[in-house]
């Protein structure tokens, strides 16, 4: 590991003012961040822990939630109001990672991991235009059945491994940013970028902006939501699929509903066309498979991950039908 | 600049590099605590920070500043006996190279308070109620996070439900 600076920021002010003064990464729980800095992948001059800013879950006027970028992952999803509010958070993650780095996690830098293609660990043996753009992408035409079936480019198909980000995305939260140029918030869907020619480039952030904490609104199919992960051991291993979906059912049509998938691009993807097409109809099996149908037409898949469509389009189908209540 | 290990004050690294692991390990001879993937992978390091299992090796030793760190060393019972875990352990045979135990034994005296205040996990079924009673699935599934390349999993499993059995609070 490349020597660094280290500095333990007490408030958002603090934080900004010592990483615009230096090249500087902010430090979380350091689950990641630590990881790749052992591998010289990341090499911050500085580090800018943020983990003690206060952590706090707190209502907010409209009725939902505001959870602070430093509550730790174990904290949120055992949160009473979250667990009754907003379930497929709570599940999400308790899906994701072990009981050890939950507790190590913040909710700031779960959003910001980053993806965990074997191509980019491997900085000795192996091309990576996100590691070092334009040298080369191995996943491509290699291993890649963990790898992006929507979004990708001839550049990255890598994936964004969050779990709690699917659930986030689901719930359409919004992130509060702080920043050299003032406060702003951007939609957790936004916040991601797709790969495009410059995968090295994974978010909207800019440089020195800060997360501070992420809002969610109240609704129905909030409340009434699950979230679902496949994957190739039954606990502690990352995503082939997941799934995070809320329903809202009135007079037997469907008023609301939110299709999130997670293990298929470089973010969160929402499943919007689905959900367009599911609107106002009644609760069926066969109306979720041919409205998946439609939504996984776009895919693009290669020789190891082809098997995720069918997966998704099926594993959608089962979350949507155990909310409904309708025969799976 | 300082963290209490097992009850005794230690100052922390100047390097900011030095993983709480390597303090542990290299600086203040604490081997009882674990080198296994050193990326996160395993579990093998897992200590207790303020009440939290964590991992030492992704832990800077200085993010542990002011926090109270309880290692495989600190579980002794107060007559200098074994931890009632650890005498589970030996009588279910949880462990056979022994290496993962420490990791395994931290890991779980920290399991079971989370399991007593009621925090759910991936397969509690009813998320606001929490875990009811203690299955093997909810065991199994609260200790991924270390894993025991002999395979004695199953034997960890029966001296965890053996701890949750016989000391109800």
């Amino acid at each position: 590991m490349r020597s660094f600076d280290y500095h333990c920021a007490t408030n958002p002010a603090e934080a900004l003012s010592i990483a615009g003064a230096a090249p500087a990464r902010y430090l979380g729980g350091g689950t990641n961040l630590v990881d790749l800095m052992r591998q010289n992948i990341e090499a911050p001059a500085a580090l800018v822990d943020v983990s003690r800013l206060p952590a706090v879950i707190e209502e907010t006027p409209n009725g939902g939630l505001l959870i602070g970028a430093a509550v730790r992952n174990n904290v949120v999803a055992a949160h009473p109001s979250v667990r009754t509010r907003y379930p497929v958070l709570s599940r999400a993650l308790l899906a994701g990672a072990s009981a050890q780095i939950r507790n190590m996690a913040t909710v700031g830098g779960n959003i910001l991991q980053r993806t965990r293609c074997a191509y980019f660990y491997d900085a000795a043996g192996s091309h990576c235009n996100k590691r070092e753009p334009g040298s080369g992408c191995d996943a491509i035409g290699g291993f890649n059945r963990y790898h992006a079936i929507f979004g990708a480019s001839e550049h990255c198909i890598a994936t964004h491994p969050s779990d709690m980000c699917v659930a986030l995305a689901a719930l359409d939260a919004v992130v509060h940013v702080k920043g050299p140029g003032g406060e702003r918030d951007v939609p957790l869907l936004d916040l991601h970028r797709l790969p495009g020619d410059r995968p090295d480039i994974e978010t909207v952030l800019q440089p020195g902006e800060l997360i501070t904490g992420v809002a969610l609104s109240p609704s129905a199919a909030a409340a009434h939501s699950a979230y679902r992960k496949v994957r190739d051991r039954s606990s502690y291993a990352f995503a082939l699929i997941s799934v995070a979906a809320g329903l809202e059912v009135v007079d037997g049509r469907i008023a609301d509903i939110r299709i999130a998938l997670g293990g298929v691009a470089a973010k969160p993807w929402r499943a919007l066309r689905a959900e367009e097409m599911l609107l106002g109809t009644d609760p069926a099996k066969e109306r979720f498979l041919a409205a998946l149908d439609a939504e996984l037409a776009a895919a693009k898949t290669f020789d190891g991950n082809a098997f995720k469509v069918e997966l998704a389009k099926r594993t959608v189908a089962a979350v949507l039908c155990e909310l409904a209540g309708v025969n799976p | 600049m300082a963290i209490v290990i097992n009850g005794t004050e230690y100052p922390l690294p100047d390097d900011p590099r030095v993983s709480l692991l390597d303090l542990l390990r290299e600086q203040l001879q604490l081997t009882g605590t674990k080198l296994g993937c050193n990326q996160g992978g395993c579990g093998a390091c897992t200590v207790i920070v303020d009440g939290a299992r964590v991992l030492s090796c992704l832990t800077l030793a200085v993010q542990a500043d002011g926090r109270e760190v309880r290692t495989i060393e600190g579980m002794v019972a107060a007559d200098g006996g074994l931890h009632p875990l650890q005498q589970a352990f030996i009588e279910h045979d949880g462990f056979q190279c022994g290496y993962c135990t420490p990791g395994q034994i931290c890991s779980a005296i920290a399991m079971v308070a989370e399991y007593r205040r009621g925090d759910p996990s991936y397969v509690t079924a009813d998320l606001a109620e929490g875990p009811k009673g203690t299955t093997r699935q909810e065991i199994r599934e609260r200790m991924s996070g270390n894993l025991c390349r002999c395979g004695a999993h199953n034997g960890i499993v029966d001296a965890i439900e053996e701890l949750l059995a016989g000391e109800a609070p």
